[in-house]
């Protein structure tokens, strides 16, 4: 049998404010257990929440930024469950009123095709703390600097119809808060972590099959492995004639298996209901107008404009504009040394590639997009190879000054006198005499033979286009 | 003697450096010692932060900076958060809660000065209108040592009315300051939802909580409001609106004032003989001037069974934070978290405050949401819609306050829906969150009968005027518990 696979995920970003969403303590992250946390935290007899209207303005831009309808009036509600580490009994999050109401992403896959993936809601509500289970001798810690920090739960329609898919989609939600500054993507700390529901059913039917829930997986890696093995032990229940069961599943990274956390029947009644601590958040339209004009160019617009205006292929400028800094490094560079394709393949190659090797942001990247458009400069006016500019660009790197600089004190200047490039090729030819003598009989796969001996005695400076010039004229003479 | 006067007096003599803040407090501490043990009304007396507080206060009136409350001694209910001072809501859950921080009510009136005596007894989380559901046991009523002082502020009631102290805090969910007030012949005005902070006022009912004022007089409560009143950032319910001066009216005619007499509040579960200071009091308003019209509140009948869905659903959630993890009762060696849960929880609370949260747990289940919270919230429109029709037409409604006096103890206690039911009168107020006042009205069976007056939103300046009229005509609000004066 032909099995379709059906995902929806649920993504939580944590929202980058300075304070939590209802009360006035730090969100850092790190610190000593319990010292982020005040009364109101850790829910304490008599305490009230405010509203962070940080965090509102973040879901607002969220919401414009994907189209959906941000709404006018939302509303909290408390959603009741006993655990150690949610401090109230309860986490304020939204049920009815979510402040984000169907919105809509467009995914590209890696063969090039495209699919809008819907976005049924997203809604606010604050975290819970954390339960700490080793070294206290059988005990259970708690910590509750993270209870109270601020989320955007971001929920998709069942839209999704493979891992890569999943995958494809994740990455555009994580790119996109980080494009509009909410969230700053950090999985390693989990503030941007995802739930993903997965289900099977027969090709061509319309209902869905029953769904498992797999919980908390915190890298694109994790994600496309856990949904495959999920989808795989469903398919093999089923054709095994078993049922799949609703439940939530935790995936364990280490067996690569998902297992049973809980099944429906044992799932919480949560008993939603309008926290009356809270007001209704009412946004009106021109609050929206000043969110809206905050806005920065987002990336499925950036990635067009840098089609049209670089003459970039579709796929790099999808690389390019994937993080919002990497794009305006890229973007700064090609301006400054009016050379985009070559800016767009340094910075998805050497660049790239040094950042990741030495794990560095490209806000950090120790050549700015000044010494990159200065060091291009020099490839287009024939200054220096190509070849030679990576030696530049890794003395750049290093500290060494720009690539005038460089290539000043290196002397890495190309070789363009064409009176030293005969003086070259006349050596080695002369060198060589039995090579000559057979390019001469019509061997002429020696011509790279001469190539690479004229740039070795050059030390790579002679021009390339000469050199081959002049050997030609030179051996068929 | 002291215990005698108004707080307005006290406040006069204190200013007229005819008495000190420190004699004074020490003054009433005595009394407190001596009499308190008759009706148990405190949880905890605070003797040395009271006496240190009116020594500030001395300072402070010699200074000349002080305030109408400062040096003045009064008693706070429990229910709110007092810092290093233990804050119970009346329940063993919290009978090891010293509060890390003070509510904004408390705040206010450190600020004014004011000296608190100590934390009165309430029923346990503000759940009853009789003040035996107290971990700290019953309080009795000074009129008769027998019955019930009313609830929840119960203890608050009883301290004033046995001139323990010459005011108190109270709390007012479905009548907690006006069936105590009318059960023990005081002034207590519920202000408007939103008027008071409640942040640190230990929570039941959300949606519903009002602090206000208990005293002997209409003239006490107004200054206690000066006080308490005003927009809280901490409190995203209270609303930001200027707090005027509530003495400034206190004398305006009566003359052309519309009263309305719900007819509802006058049928058949009243008593005949509370009916009749009522009546007696609206004869004394017509010869102020005032025009009596009839009106109804048709939907007044519903006001106990929507409260008791919301209240309790309210409260179920409101509750859960007390689990024995963070604060509070916990369990002796327990086996594992359900275990925890079960026993702390089972162990820290009593009876009425558990069967409210079943009842509201039950209430906000699926599939039970919708028949009963959705409804008694649509319920609840009806009934505010139903006043603002009337304050069309009226300026402020008067009834009782309770359909009878004070009750025995242990007469109700086994039968819920008939304690219940001594709130259907004041229930409807707090649905409806509009301001509501009990005021002493005469006596029927012996004992005080209060005179409900409910004003429009933000009028409580008008139902002090109203009340002050009143009170400068008659004296009940005068007399004396036997035995206390």
């Amino acid at each position: 049998m032909q099995w379709e696979v059906v995902i929806g995920l649920e993504i939580h970003a944590q929202l980058m404010t300075n304070s939590k969403i209802f009360s006035g303590a730090s969100i850092a992250y790190g610190a000593e257990p319990n010292t982020q946390a005040c009364a109101v935290d850790l829910g304490l007899p008599g305490v009230l929440p405010v509203l962070n209207t940080e965090a509102v303005r973040m879901a607002a831009k969220f919401g414009l930024a994907i189209g959906a309808n941000v709404s006018r009036h939302s509303v909290f509600a408390r959603k009741n469950y006993f655990y150690p580490d949610l401090p109230k009994g309860y986490q304020i999050s939204q049920m009815e009123l979510p402040i984000v109401e169907t919105g809509q992403l467009e995914i590209e896959l890696k063969d090039g095709t495209k699919k809008l993936i819907g976005v049924t809601r997203a809604h606010l509500e604050e975290d819970a703390g954390k339960s700490l289970h080793e070294d206290y001798h059988g005990m259970t810690g708690i910590d509750l600097n993270r209870a109270g920090t601020p989320l955007l739960e971001i929920v998709s329609e069942p839209d999704m119809r493979s891992a890569e898919e999943a995958v494809a989609y994740m990455r555009k939600i994580h790119s996109l808060v980080q494009y509009i500054e909410i969230c700053d993507g950090n999985m390693a700390e989990g503030s941007f972590r995802c739930d993903a529901n997965v289900s099977v059913r027969p090709k061509g039917q319309q209902e869905y099959g029953t769904r498992a829930e797999l919980k908390n997986i915190n890298s694109f890696k994790f994600v496309e492995k856990a949904i495959n093995i999920e989808v795989e032990r469903q398919i093999e229940l089923i054709e095994d004639g078993g049922t799949v069961v609703q439940e939530t599943r935790l995936y364990d990274a280490d067996k690569n298996e998902t297992r049973s956390m809980r099944s429906k029947e044992e799932a919480n009644d949560y008993r939603y209901f309008p926290d009356p601590d809270l007001l209704p958040v009412v946004l009106d339209d021109a609050y929206l107008e000043t969110v809206k004009a905050t806005l920065p160019e987002l990336p499925d617009v950036k990635r067009d404009r840098f089609i049209q205006e670089y003459g970039l292929s579709s796929v790099d400028a999808g690389i390019l504009t994937m993080n919002r800094s990497l794009a305006d490094y890229f973007e700064k560079a090609a301006e400054l040394s009016a050379a985009a394709k070559l800016a767009a393949n340094w910075v998805m190659g050497e660049v790239s590639a040094l950042l990741n090797k030495n794990d560095l942001e490209i806000s950090a990247c120790p050549v700015s997009a000044e010494m990159l458009a200065g060091m291009l400069k020099r490839i287009e006016d024939n200054t220096i190879s190509g070849k030679i500019a990576k030696e530049v660009f890794e003395a750049m790197w290093s500290g060494d000054g720009d690539a005038d600089a460089v290539i000043d004190k290196k002397g890495l200047k190309q070789i363009t006198d064409s009176s030293a490039i005969e003086a070259l090729v006349d050596e080695v030819i002369a060198n060589n005499p039995a090579q000559a003598a057979e390019f001469k009989a019509g061997k002429e796969q020696l011509m790279g033979f001469f190539v690479g001996q004229i740039m070795k005695a050059s030390k790579g400076k002679a021009n390339p286009g000469q050199v081959n010039q002049m050997l030609k004229q030179k051996l068929s003479g | 003697m002291y215990h005698n006067k108004t707080l307005a007096e006290l406040s006069a003599m204190l200013q007229a450096g005819e008495v000190s803040s420190v004699e004074l407090t020490q003054y009433f501490l005595d009394r407190i010692k001596a009499k308190d043990s008759e009706i148990n009304s405190f949880i905890s007396v605070t003797e040395e932060q009271a006496l240190a507080q009116a020594k500030a206060a001395d300072e402070r009136i010699a200074a000349g900076n002080a305030g109408a409350l400062t040096g003045v001694p009064f008693a706070q209910k429990d229910i709110f958060c007092t810092e290093g001072v233990r804050s119970s809501c009346g329940s063993k859950m919290l009978d090891n809660f010293i509060s890390p921080y003070d509510a904004t009510v408390v705040s206010k009136f450190n600020t004014a000065g004011a000296v608190m005596l100590g934390k009165t007894n309430m029923d346990e989380f503000a759940m009853g209108s009789s003040n035996e559901t107290s971990f700290y046991g019953a309080v009795k009523n000074p009129w008769d040592l027998k019955k019930v002082p009313g609830g929840s502020s119960g203890g608050s009631a009883a301290a004033v009315a046995a001139r323990l102290a010459p005011a108190a805090t109270g709390t007012d969910t479905g009548g907690s300051i006006r069936q105590p007030a009318s059960l023990c012949n005081l002034t207590g005005l519920k202000p408007t939802y939103g008027r008071v902070s409640r942040y640190g006022m230990i929570a039941f009912a959300s949606s519903l909580d009002q602090a206000g004022p208990m005293a002997r007089t209409a003239q006490d409560c107004a200054l206690l409001m000066n006080v308490m009143a005003g927009f809280d950032e901490k409190d995203s319910t209270s609303i930001e609106k200027e707090v005027p001066d509530y003495t400034a009216e206190l004398n305006q005619p009566i003359k052309g004032l519309k009263i309305g007499l719900p007819k509802e509040f006058f049928g058949d579960g009243l008593d005949p003989e509370v009916a009749k200071p009522i009546q007696e009091a609206i004869a004394l308003y017509k010869e102020m001037g005032a025009e009596i019209v009839d009106i109804s509140l048709p939907n007044s009948a519903l006001s106990v069974p929507v409260y008791y869905v919301v209240a309790p659903a309210e409260c179920s959630s409101n509750l859960s934070r007390m689990d024995g993890v963070r604060f509070g009762h916990r369990c002796e060696e327990p086996k594992d978290l359900e275990d925890l849960y079960k026993r702390s929880r089972g162990e820290g609370f009593g009876e009425e405050v558990k069967r409210r949260i079943l009842i509201g747990t039950y209430a906000l289940s699926a599939g039970y949401y919708d028949a009963y919270y959705i409804k008694a919230q649509k319920l609840r429109r009806l009934i505010s819609d139903d006043f603002k029709k009337a304050f069309e037409q009226v300026d402020v409604i008067l009834g009782p306050t309770s359909p009878n006096v004070a009750f025995n103890m242990g007469e109700k206690s086994q039968d819920p829906v008939s304690m219940y039911l001594s709130d259907i009168y004041t229930i409807a107020v707090n649905l409806a969150g509009l301001p509501g006042m009990s005021v002493p009205a005469g006596f029927a069976h012996d004992m005080p009968v209060g005179l409900q007056l409910i004003g429009n939103y933000f009028e409580e300046s008008r139902l002090l005027n109203v009340a002050h009229a009143y009170q400068q005509q008659t004296d009940w609000h005068d007399l004396c518990p036997p035995g206390f004066e």
